[in-house]
C-alpha cells in the first residue's frame, strides 16, 4: 500500500517529506488538505495531527505527524545514506545541522516569508517592515555561520549530503522569490550550495510540486 | 614490553576520559543534555560559561558552538552543539540492552521517539517557556517586570498543548509508548522551571494523566539530582 501524505506540497514541511519520499524511491500519494475550509481542523485530520498542521503521514497502521520526524523515519525505513545511522559522529553531524535548519534558518525564514510572500499574495496586505527587518539580521548571523562551515565542507554534516541539507530546499527556494534573494551574494559558498541542492533531480521534481499546488 | 604498557595506558585512560559539556547547569539545554548523562551513567564533566562575562561570544566558546550558545560538548576529537543532537549522541554511544532510549532499531517506536521530541521543541516548549521567563528570568535576572499580558496569553496556549498530551497519556505511559524515552527527558527542564519557579504549577491539576506522567518522571533519579542543583527556592 502507498505511503500517504496529507497536505500541500507548496508548504515547506509537506515538501521536506516530498523529497525524502523521492529520495528512497518510494510509492506515495499527496492528499491535498484545504486550509481554506478548516479541512486542518477537522476531526479526521486532528485524529492523524493532533496540532491541526500538516503534513501528517501514514504507513500502513503508523500514523505519524512532524515533518523532520517522518522525514527520518522514511530515510531509516530504506537505510538511507542521509542519515548516516549506524556512524556516531556523522549521524551527531546530520542531527546537530538538522537542528540548526530547524532552529536558525527555519525560524526567521518562515517570518520573513509570511511577511514578504503570504501577506501580499494572500492576505492582501502590507508586511511590517521592522519585523522583516529584525529577521533579515537573524538570517545574516546564520549566513555567516553557514558561509565558515561550507568554506570547509562541500555540505553541512561533511563532505556527504545528508537530510540537514535537503530539509533546506523548500525555504530556500522561497527565500530565492522574496527581495532578499540577494543577500546570498555576500554568502557565495552559500549560494552555491543552495544551488547544488536546488539542481538535485529530487528537489527539482518536489519544486514542480510546490509550484502547481502554490 | 614497555612501549606497549604505555600504549596500552594511554588507551585505557582514552576510553576512560569523562566527556565534557560546557554551559551552565540552570540552562534548560544544558539540563537536556544532563538528563541523559545522568541516565546513561555515564562520566561527565561539566565546564561553566560566564555568561555575564560575555564567555559565550569568546573564541574559544565560538569554536565549539558558532553561534555563540549554549550547551557544546566534547568527547575526543568530537565537538558538538545542539542539546538535541548531543543528547542523541550520548544515548547512542552509551547505549545497551538495559539503556535503549531512542529506539532506533525498531521503525515504529523510534518515530515516535523523533514525534514526540519534535513535539516538545515546536508545542511545547513555546506555551510554557514565556511564563517561566516572565514569572521568574526577567523579573530575578534582568529586574524588569511580569508582562501578564504575556502570561495569560501562553497560559492558554499552554491549556490546549496540556490537552493534546492529557489524551496522549491517556493511552501509553510514556509519549513514546509503554516505554520511558528520550521524548519524555526533552520535556523535563522546561516543565522542572515552569512547576519550580511561576505560581502555576496547578495547572497541571487540570491533567492528571499529565500529572501522573511527570511525577512519575520526576521520581527518576537522574531528574531529582538536577533538579536540586536547578531549584529556584534555596
Amino acid at each position: 500500500m502507498a505511503m500517504k501524505v496529507y497536505g500541500l506540497p507548496m508548504s515547506t514541511n509537506v515538501a521536506r517529506v516530498l523529497v525524502c519520499l523521492e529520495e528512497v524511491g518510494a510509492q506515495y500519494e499527496v492528499v491535498p488538505i484545504n486550509f481554506s475550509i478548516g479541512e486542518h481542523k477537522n476531526m479526521e485530520h486532528t485524529a492523524r495531527n493532533p496540532f491541526g498542521q500538516v503534513p501528517s503521514f501514514q504507513d500502513g497502521d503508523l500514523i505519524l505527524f512532524e515533518s523532520r520526524a517522518i522525514s527520518k523515519y522514511i530515510l531509516r525505513k530504506n537505510q538511507s545514506e542521509l542519515v548516516k545511522e549506524g556512524d556516531l559522529p556523522d549521524s551527531a553531524m546530520v542531527d546537530m545541522w538538522l537542528d540548526v535548519e530547524s532552529h536558525q534558518f527555519d525560524r526567521p525564514m518562515a517570518v520573513i516569508i509570511h511577511q514578504c510572500l503570504i501577506i501580499p499574495m494572500y492576505l492582501g496586505g502590507e508586511n511590517d517592515g521592522n519585523v522583516v527587518e529584525e529577521n533579515v539580521e537573524k538570517l545574516k548571523k546564520t549566513f555567516e555561520v553557514y558561509e565558515a562551515r561550507l568554506s570547509k565542507f562541500k555540505y553541512l554534516a561533511g563532505d556527504f549530503i545528508s537530510l540537514a541539507d535537503l530539509s533546506h530546499f523548500p525555504t530556500a527556494y522561497y527565500l530565492l522569490a522574496t527581495p532578499h534573494a540577494s543577500l546570498l551574494d555576500n554568502y557565495p559558498h552559500v549560494k552555491v550550495w543552495i544551488a547544488d541542492i536546488l539542481a538535485r533531480p529530487t528537489v527539482k521534481k518536489v519544486v514542480e510540486m510546490m509550484k502547481a499546488t502554490a | 614490553m614497555l612501549r606497549l604498557a604505555t600504549i596500552a595506558t594511554t588507551l585505557t585512560r582514552k576510553l576512560m576520559a569523562p566527556v565534557k559539556v560546557f554551559g551552565p547547569a540552570a540552562s534548560t539545554n544544558v539540563a537536556r543534555v544532563l538528563v541523559c548523562l545522568e541516565e546513561v551513567g555515564a562520566d561527565y564533566e561539566l565546564v561553566d560559561i560566564d555568561f555575564p562575562g560575555k564567555g559565550h561570544k569568546r573564541p574559544d566558546h565560538l569554536a565549539r558552538n558558532p553561534f555563540g550558545q549554549v550547551p557544546a560538548f566534547q568527547d575526543g576529537d568530537v565537538i558538538l552543539f545542539e542539546s538535541r543532537a548531543i543528547a542523541k549522541y550520548v544515548l547512542r554511544k552509551y547505549k545497551s540492552e538495559q539503556l535503549d532510549l531512542l529506539r532506533e532499531g525498531n521503525l515504529e517506536e523510534a518515530a515516535m521517539v523523533d514525534v514526540w521530541t519534535e513535539v516538545e521543541t515546536h508545542q511545547y516548549h513555546p506555551a510554557l517557556s514565556p511564563i517561566v521567563l516572565e514569572c521568574f528570568i526577567y523579573p530575578t535576572l534582568r529586574g524588569l517586570p511580569t508582562n501578564q499580558k504575556v502570561v495569560d496569553e501562553s497560559l492558554e496556549k499552554a491549556k490546549k498543548v496540556l490537552e493534546i498530551y492529557e489524551t496522549h497519556l491517556s493511552k501509553h505511559k510514556y509519549l513514546a509508548g509503554d516505554f520511558v524515552s528520550f521524548a519524555d527527558f526533552n520535556h523535563f527542564a522546561c516543565t522542572f522551571y515552569f512547576m519550580d519557579a511561576t505560581p502555576y504549577s496547578n495547572l497541571f491539576d487540570s491533567y492528571p494523566y499529565v500529572k501522573a506522567w511527570w511525577e512519575n518522571l520526576m521520581s527518576r533519579p537522574s531528574m531529582k539530582k538536577l533538579g536540586a542543583n536547578m531549584s529556584t527556592r534555596n
